[in-house]
């Protein structure tokens, strides 16, 4: 499985989902991980 | 996967190059996040979207699989409720699956 | 002390539910010439595979109508028959009933007189053969005289193919066949184009038949209205005004609710939610007796998931508009309450994880009043037909709100995990309502609920809107609203304070202090 470190140099695009875990959520938690998030959006279906 | 942001994906990995950009999804479902994983990597299977033919190869995970990579007090405010509301397995397995068919090694 | 003042409960008198209606449009050619899905494919992939099959998945008029969540939405069956009922729901197909107990099923053509009737600026043509085919089949209650007179103006068949052509009209199609359009408002402005003055035409329309259905159903004067609220996510305007709106408004002129003004609430989804919360504020405040708050429906959304319907093999099921017009009036004794002091808010600062979500719009307006989320018979949220969600790959959206709450009362311990999917079905229902953005959103479920809390079946429920507003792009926040609903408790003893009552309460108050001020000079 991918470690921490895989993502420390690397570029982020969130696709959050608003009935599933939405960008923002998704954000919060990539921030303790590691690496430069570059856009974060939440699809919306209905 | 919408179409804007199949061309979003597009654009920051000829920007950065694929071997920097990573994407993390939140689908509620394991088949639209398998989906959506197989596009990032493969191209959009439906041929409807900007990445049809187009094989990124990007690394791509379900926010579920990186739990344990997760401060565990963010992950509890933001993710863990929804653990109990959709189907955790199936939607790792279902990314397991896809990675292993589409992405070499 | 002795109370007289509010004995017989509390002194506040809540505003009620006094009606509910519910209308449903079919469109399928309307879905062929404005569902975003459909026109954006026909500019990207205009030979695409889909466009070419989708034609031979667009239901009949008497397969929509006899399409078991159709009835549901109308009031001809409970949403609980959904449970039990052979699926695929599209395969078995019920007594195809147009008129229901809340409201009706509408065919397209007589929509489109609909449209004429709605039309205030002579913009919508139609052909002669067309207006006379369809005048007598009208629902005419509550739509008066001069109204109906437009269907009179007709125009030739060939003008309309020639505005249509030169791009100065949306023709209006029946089975394929040019019968009418809808013209542009003005030849350069782009907020007044054929396409917009369609769309707003679309929403104002069956706004109306909502409205209409609501004031002949339950026997309501239009003349009571005192202000409407229109809650669709519709913009009404020019390209100075893009959004002015008060379609609320226009359809109350349509409806005949002379002594009514109104006002357009927007909110994305969340908009009806908002919009009930307004008029119930208005009524609770004695500002109005009689607020309609409604919405028609949207014709961008016709269709929107259309492609993984036709890839399954499925009918295309996104093929109704939807709309709905609800009445907020002082309380009667009679109908179920609305507490105004018990109302669930997602605030800016509640963040946007699922988890803050829930807690601020579900969980802290019960435990500021001290209710346990177990305490609510019936939540109304989301209430999307999974037959058409769950192929598109968007899951089941009312049951993964369900899903969502009772998640939250296992958190907080109301709940044992193991009892999550029986909370679910208990304490939720089945989705039966068109993915049409703010129609599903809570209101389908406020007839049903407004009629089992007049029967004591159930003894609260709440209804929940929620909002993507992030779709604007002007923030990436979500919304909610939520609200209760109980049994009206009969009225207290007059909503003001009688001077006698006031007087005997100071004299008694009065009397216990003097007498406790001469005891304890007595003790000294």
């Amino acid at each position: 499985m991918v470690s921490k470190e895989f993502f420390a140099d690397k570029k982020i695009c969130i696709l959050g989902d608003r009935d599933g875990i939405p960008g923002p959520a998704i954000a919060e938690c990539m921030q303790t991980v590691g690496g430069e998030i570059l856009f974060t959006s939440t699809e919306c279906f209905v | 996967m919408d179409m804007a942001n199949q061309a979003r994906i597009k654009e920051t990995a000829e920007k950065y190059g694929t071997d920097k950009v990573v994407v993390i999804l939140g689908g509620a479902e394991a088949e639209s996040a398998g989906l959506t994983a197989e596009t990032v990597i493969a191209g959009d299977p439906t041929y409807a979207g900007p990445l049809t033919n187009v094989a990124l190869g990007l690394p791509v995970y379900h926010i579920f699989e990186l739990k344990d990579l997760i401060d565990p007090q963010v992950y509890e405010d933001q993710i863990s409720m929804m653990e109990m509301v959709l189907n955790v397995e199936e939607i790792i397995t279902e990314m397991s699956d896809i990675r292993s068919q589409y992405q070499d090694g | 002390m002795a109370s007289e003042v509010t004995k017989g409960g509390s002194l506040v008198n809540f505003p009620v539910i006094r009606a509910t209606a519910y209308v449903l449009v079919h469109a399928p050619d309307i879905l062929m010439g404005h569902g975003t899905t459909i026109t954006m494919e026909r500019v990207k992939n205009p030979d695409s595979e889909y466009l070419k099959a989708l034609p031979g998945h667009l239901r009949s008029f008497q397969e929509a109508v006899g399409y078991l969540p159709n009835q549901v939405y109308i009031g001809n069956a409970h949403p609980r028959q959904l449970t039990d009922h052979p699926s695929p729901w599209y395969q078995h197909p019920v007594e195809p009933r147009t008129q229901g107990r809340f409201g009706q099923i509408l065919d397209q053509a007589e929509f489109y007189g609909l449209m004429k009737i709605a039309d205030s600026f002579n913009l919508v043509e139609l052909s002669a053969e067309f207006a006379a085919s369809i005048k007598d089949k009208l629902p005419t209650a509550n739509l008066s005289a001069k109204h109906f007179a437009q269907l009179d103006r007709t125009r030739d068949l060939q003008e309309i193919e020639e505005m249509v052509v030169s791009h100065q009209a949306d023709g209006l199609y029946q089975d394929g066949q040019l019968v009418g359009c809808v013209r542009e408002a003005h030849d350069t402005d782009p907020n007044l184009s054929a396409h917009v003055v369609f769309e707003n035409l679309v929403c104002k329309a069956s706004g109306v038949l909502a409205l209409v259905n609501l004031l002949e159903r339950f026997q309501i004067d239009p003349k009571e209205i005192d202000y409407i609220i229109e809650t669709s996510e519709e913009a009404i305007g020019d390209m100075n005004q893009r959004g002015g709106g008060n379609l609320a408004k226009a359809i109350g002129e349509i409806g005949n609710c002379e002594n009514a003004s109104g006002a357009d609430i927007r909110g994305f989804c969340a908009g009806p939610a908002h919009g009930i919360l307004s008029a119930a504020a208005l009524v609770r405040a004695g500002i109005f007796k009689n607020v309609v708050v409604l919405a028609g429906g949207s014709s961008a959304k016709l269709g929107m998931n259309s492609r993984d319907h036709v890839n399954k093999q499925m009918p295309v099921l996104e093929d109704m508009i939807g709309g709905y017009a609800i009445l907020i009036s002082e309380n009667d004794g009679i109908n179920p309450v609305i507490r105004t002091d018990i109302v669930g808010k997602h605030k800016i600062g509640s963040g946007s994880s699922p988890q803050a979500v829930i807690q601020a719009i579900v969980a802290d307006p019960l435990e500021r009043n001290g209710l346990k989320i177990t305490d609510v018979d019936i939540f109304a949220p989301e209430l999307q037909n999974p037959e058409i969600t769950v192929p598109a790959g968007a899951g089941d959206v009312p049951l993964a709100n369900y899903k969502m709450i009772g998640a939250m009362a296992v958190k907080r311990g109301e709940l044992d995990k193991s009892e999550l999917a029986q909370f679910t079905t208990s304490h939720g229902m089945t989705g039966f309502a068109p993915t049409q953005g703010h129609i599903p959103s809570g209101v389908p479920l406020l007839g049903v609920i407004r009629e089992e809390l007049l029967q004591g079946k159930i003894k609260r429920a709440m209804v929940i809107g929620k909002g993507s507003l992030f779709l604007g792009r002007m923030t990436d926040l979500f919304d909610g609203i939520s609200l209760i609903l109980e049994p009206n408790q009969g009225l207290s003893h007059g909503s003001e304070l009688k001077l006698e009552d006031v007087k005997e309460q100071v004299r008694l108050i009065l009397a216990e202090a003097m007498e406790q001020a001469a005891e304890s000079l007595a003790r000294r």
